[in-house]
């Protein structure tokens, strides 16, 4: 997969208003070389799964800092293999330690704390990606 | 080529006009890509294309073309269109990445039945120029109508994605002589319809005035008297919509008068010499005008119009014939 040019969907689910975090993170993955579709603020499971088909995305981010993860990541997961989309999803923002296996098990690709680095961030980022594309 | 590459490529495509939108993704992926693949796709939807209309929307960086397009989106959605956005934004020139931020401000407007599509420079030489009309021939043979192309209006790129609209909305601003820029950039002479957008700014009636000078002077000796199209200027606020109702009315307007003046043929024939010529410039390194015009390639060129071979085949042949000949 070499010469493909990867694409992720960025985006906040509900009526979470904080971008800052998300916009950071458009631009660390930009400077790897992606390509970053931001979609912003109050998107809902349907606008993005529709976004993602749209865009042929790799693979989409949600960042999320109002504590709405648990209900919101695993209805945002459940979206995607209902469109029976097969990319990962990856959430950033404030996960508590142990909300993380409960997310994974959910079908969470992988969880970015706030604390990230940008090696860190796409790694992440492609490691999900090339699971996929493996699996 | 094998005949799986082929096969894939006539799969998506069949299921793409089925309107399974997630197919057309792919599709456009892969026409981005380029090559064999792109090929085939692109002659697959060259052969029932050739209907739509495209609208480009060009200007400044944040003169606001994606709030307008957003306005656009709803009026046509409204009105029972099934329409297809193409937003194009620059690709870091360093690493190639890019952040596409226009559908922030179309998504909420969307209808259901739109599709958006984000695409990035990516600084290839010749890759925009073919990437962007195959994707219109494919939003084409797919039923999409119209097919609205979002650009920043600078630099030779842009003027040369705005050949292949069919209408031309160039978006200025109040102050800064966004007017006098766009005259710079050489968008003064693609533009069929003027938006002045963010007209609650102070400076917005000095900017249609600035515009109406430039017109007077550009088109009072040439262009108007040669048409008898003069492009309108509209007012607009796209925060609250205010004039979006007016840019739909001028975009229809001209649409008109390209289709009774017989200028929409012409227009689409010289899009499609464009593109032989951009691909044989792939094929061969140089451009091939002069052989366009002679019998041999006047005749591929109404192959490709009466859309018995896709442009990249003529490119293919004219090719052959020139390197057979030498
Ligand atoms: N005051 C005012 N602001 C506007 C208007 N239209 C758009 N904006 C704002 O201008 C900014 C840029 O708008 P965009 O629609 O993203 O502009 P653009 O031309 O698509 O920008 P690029 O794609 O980045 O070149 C946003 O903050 C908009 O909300 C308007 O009519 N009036
Ligand atoms: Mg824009």
């Amino acid at each position: 997969m070499g010469d493909h040019q990867q694409r992720v969907i960025l985006a906040k689910l509900g009526l979470d208003g904080h971008d800052r975090g998300i916009k950071v993170v458009a631009r660390i993955l930009r400077d790897a070389g992606m390509e970053v579709i931001y979609l912003g603020l109050r998107q809902t499971t349907a606008s993005i799964v529709a976004a993602a088909e749209e865009e042929d995305a790799d693979a989409i981010g949600l960042s999320m800092h109002n504590a709405g993860h648990l209900t919101l990541g695993p209805k945002m997961a459940e979206a995607i293999t209902a469109a029976g989309l097969d990319i990962p999803l990856i959430i950033g923002g404030i996960v508590p330690d142990e909300d993380v296996e409960e997310l994974m098990d959910a079908g969470i690709a992988a969880v970015l704390g706030p604390g990230a680095s940008a090696e860190e961030v796409v790694a992440t980022v492609q490691n999900a990606i090339s699971a996929r594309d493996k699996a | 080529m094998t005949s799986s590459i082929s096969d894939a490529a006539t799969t998506l495509f069949q299921s793409a006009v089925k309107g399974e939108r997630r197919s057309l993704g792919k599709l456009l992926t892969a026409i981005e890509r380029g090559g064999d693949q792109a090929e085939i796709i692109a002659g697959l939807a060259h052969q029932v294309s050739g209907n739509t209309h495209v609208v480009g929307i060009t200007g400044a960086p944040g003169s606001g073309k994606s709030t307008l397009t957003g306005r656009l989106l709803k009026l046509f959605s409204e009105a029972g269109d099934k329409l297809a956005v193409l937003a194009v934004d620059p690709s870091s020139p360093l690493t190639g990445g890019a952040i596409l931020g226009d559908r922030i401000r179309m998504d909420d407007l969307a209808g259901e039945e739109s599709f958006i599509r984000s695409m990035a420079t990516r600084g290839h030489s010749g890759g925009l120029a073919l990437a962007v009309p195959a994707a219109i021939q494919l939003f084409d043979a797919v039923g999409y109508e119209p097919v609205i192309i979002e650009t920043v209006g600078v630099g030779q790129v842009e003027v040369d994605v705005a050949g292949a609209a069919d209408t031309t909305v160039v978006v200025v601003t109040p102050g800064m002589g966004d007017a006098v820029q766009a005259n710079k950039a050489g968008l003064l002479e693609v533009a069929d319809i003027f938006v002045v957008n963010k007209s609650d700014r102070p400076g917005a009636s000095d900017a249609r005035r600035d515009l109406e000078l430039m017109l007077d002077l550009g088109h009072v000796s040439g262009l108007e008297q040669m048409t008898g199209y003069r492009p309108p200027i509209i007012m607009a606020n796209s925060l609250d919509g205010t004039g979006a109702d007016e840019v739909l009315d001028a975009i229809k307007s001209h649409a008109e008068f390209l289709r009774s003046s017989g200028k929409i043929e012409i227009r689409r024939k010289e899009r499609l010499v464009m593109e032989i010529q951009n691909r044989i410039e792939l094929l061969i390194g140089s451009t091939a005008s002069v052989t366009l015009e002679s019998d041999l390639g006047a005749s591929f060129v109404t192959k490709v119009l009466d859309r018995k071979i896709s442009p990249a085949e003529a490119a293919k042949s004219i090719v052959a014939s020139i390197t057979a000949n030498e």
